[in-house]
């Protein structure tokens, strides 16, 4: 049946060039932990971005319910949590991945760093993989702040305060963040705002220009 | 190897497999979302609590419009939704409570407030009309009868529950 419907499509729009330039290449011998062990530093990428593909879905999820405002936004976590069905496994997903995610990038940037793959030609994807852990600390940090409890409150004003740290600029940047001269409703409003639309945007680009530099440049030679 | 007793190619097995263990991840990532998301779907309506809303002594046989508040969950929303009644005592003397809410297209009907058809629920919306105990004129929008909400008397006073359909929306 699936052959049939793909048969149907394929002959009309041809798209089997199109994915097997995607899919079809060679694992090379030294990343394949079916050889040697020791390769399973090579899966910590792939691992990031499955975590990643796991925070988008949970998160779009979350959304159905959460609502950004500070009278409310406890209380639509705290319901969600308790009176939906999955309630707690669906946070626990977002909540324990979120740290999961960041641990695999951290992973991932070590291999890469250990087996020297940021090197020439690779240099630009080593940038790009550098704003791609900024992006995920970044959602990281905003989105602590959502569930706005007590945790959550003083974390961004002790985040805040590492940002007004910065050289001449801090306090524009602190005040920016913030929204307001309190830690309060526009605050929670900014901060869903980044969390869910600025960041995953930035996210998918960077993600994007991150796979088509790999499949331009290959994975980098064993050491 | 003889291909007649080994006709599930390397190929198709590994294939299969990558299918078995993918299929198996993506369901174990999915089912818990959509769960959380159908939730409103699955989740069983809950009765209303019955309130006092006036004395048995005051109903009447002519429909008295009765405001009264019932207590309303919303998700993490908890508010007091006002609800109207036109109760009254019908022939054999049992209390009638229904509700105003139009059963063409939600609109509020009023008793009485038509000088051309005396002694009927008029509702302003589509000209929809019922008679006293809400029953729907034909020839009028409405496709059903008024709900009726459900009734107890106790010591003395009329308690309203939630509205009971009598067909329609
Ligand atoms: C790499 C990507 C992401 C990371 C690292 C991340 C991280 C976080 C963290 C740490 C929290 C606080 C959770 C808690 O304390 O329970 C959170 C909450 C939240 N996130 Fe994300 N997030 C990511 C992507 C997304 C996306 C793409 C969306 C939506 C489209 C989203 C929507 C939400 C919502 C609605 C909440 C509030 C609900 C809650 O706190 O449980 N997240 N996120
Ligand atoms: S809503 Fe009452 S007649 Fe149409």
């Amino acid at each position: 049946m699936l052959q049939r419907i793909y048969d149907w499509v394929d002959e009309r729009l041809d798209i089997t060039p199109l994915w097997r330039d995607v899919a079809d290449h060679e694992v090379p011998e030294h990343v394949n932990p079916a050889y040697h062990f020791s390769a399973f530093v090579y899966c910590f990428g792939g691992l990031t971005f499955f975590t990643i593909v796991i925070q988008i879905l949970s998160g779009m999820f979350l959304t159905m319910y959460y609502v950004p405002d500070i009278n409310n936004a406890w209380d639509s976590v705290y319901y969600l949590q308790n009176q939906v069905a999955y309630g707690v496994i669906v946070r626990g997903m977002h909540h324990w991945g979120a740290s999961v995610t960041i641990v695999m990038v951290f992973l991932h940037t070590l291999r890469v760093f250990f087996t020297g793959a940021y090197k020439k030609p690779r240099e630009l994807n080593w940038i790009v993989g550098v704003l791609l852990f900024f992006v995920i600390l970044g959602l990281g940090f905003t989105g602590y702040l959502l569930p706005w409890d007590m945790k959550a409150l003083f974390a961004t004003k002790v985040g805040l305060q590492i940002a007004a740290s910065f050289p001449f600029i801090g306090d524009w940047i602190k005040l920016l963040l913030q929204g307001s001269d309190i830690v309060g409703a526009q605050t929670l409003a900014r901060f869903f705002a980044i969390h869910v639309f600025f960041l995953p945007a930035a996210l998918m680009g960077l993600l994007a220009a991150h796979f088509l530099m790999i499949r331009r440049q290959g994975i980098s030679g064993p050491l | 190897m003889s291909k007649k007793e080994h006709d599930v190619s390397r190929r198709q097995f590994l294939n299969y497999t990558l299918m078995g263990v993918g299929g198996f991840m993506a369901a174990g990532i999915m089912s818990p979302l959509v769960r959380f998301a159908v939730d409103p779907l699955l989740k069983g309506k809950e009765g209303a609590k019955m309130v006092p809303v006036m004395d048995v002594k005051d109903i009447t046989n002519e429909p008295q419009n009765k405001k009264f508040t019932v207590k309303k969950v919303d998700g993490w929303h908890k508010f007091d939704e006002q609800q109207i009644a036109y109760i009254f005592k019908k022939k054999n003397g049992d209390i009638l409570a229904l509700s105003p809410i139009c059963t063409h297209l939600g609109c509020t009907v009023a008793w009485n407030d038509d000088p051309s058809h005396p002694n009927q629920f008029h509702c302003p919306c589509h000209g929809g009309r019922y008679t006293k105990t809400g029953i729907n004129i034909p020839g009028t929008p409405p496709p059903a009868p008024l709900g009726v909400y459900k009734t107890q008397v106790k010591d003395g006073k009329l308690y309203l529950g939630e509205v009971i359909s009598r067909g329609g929306s």
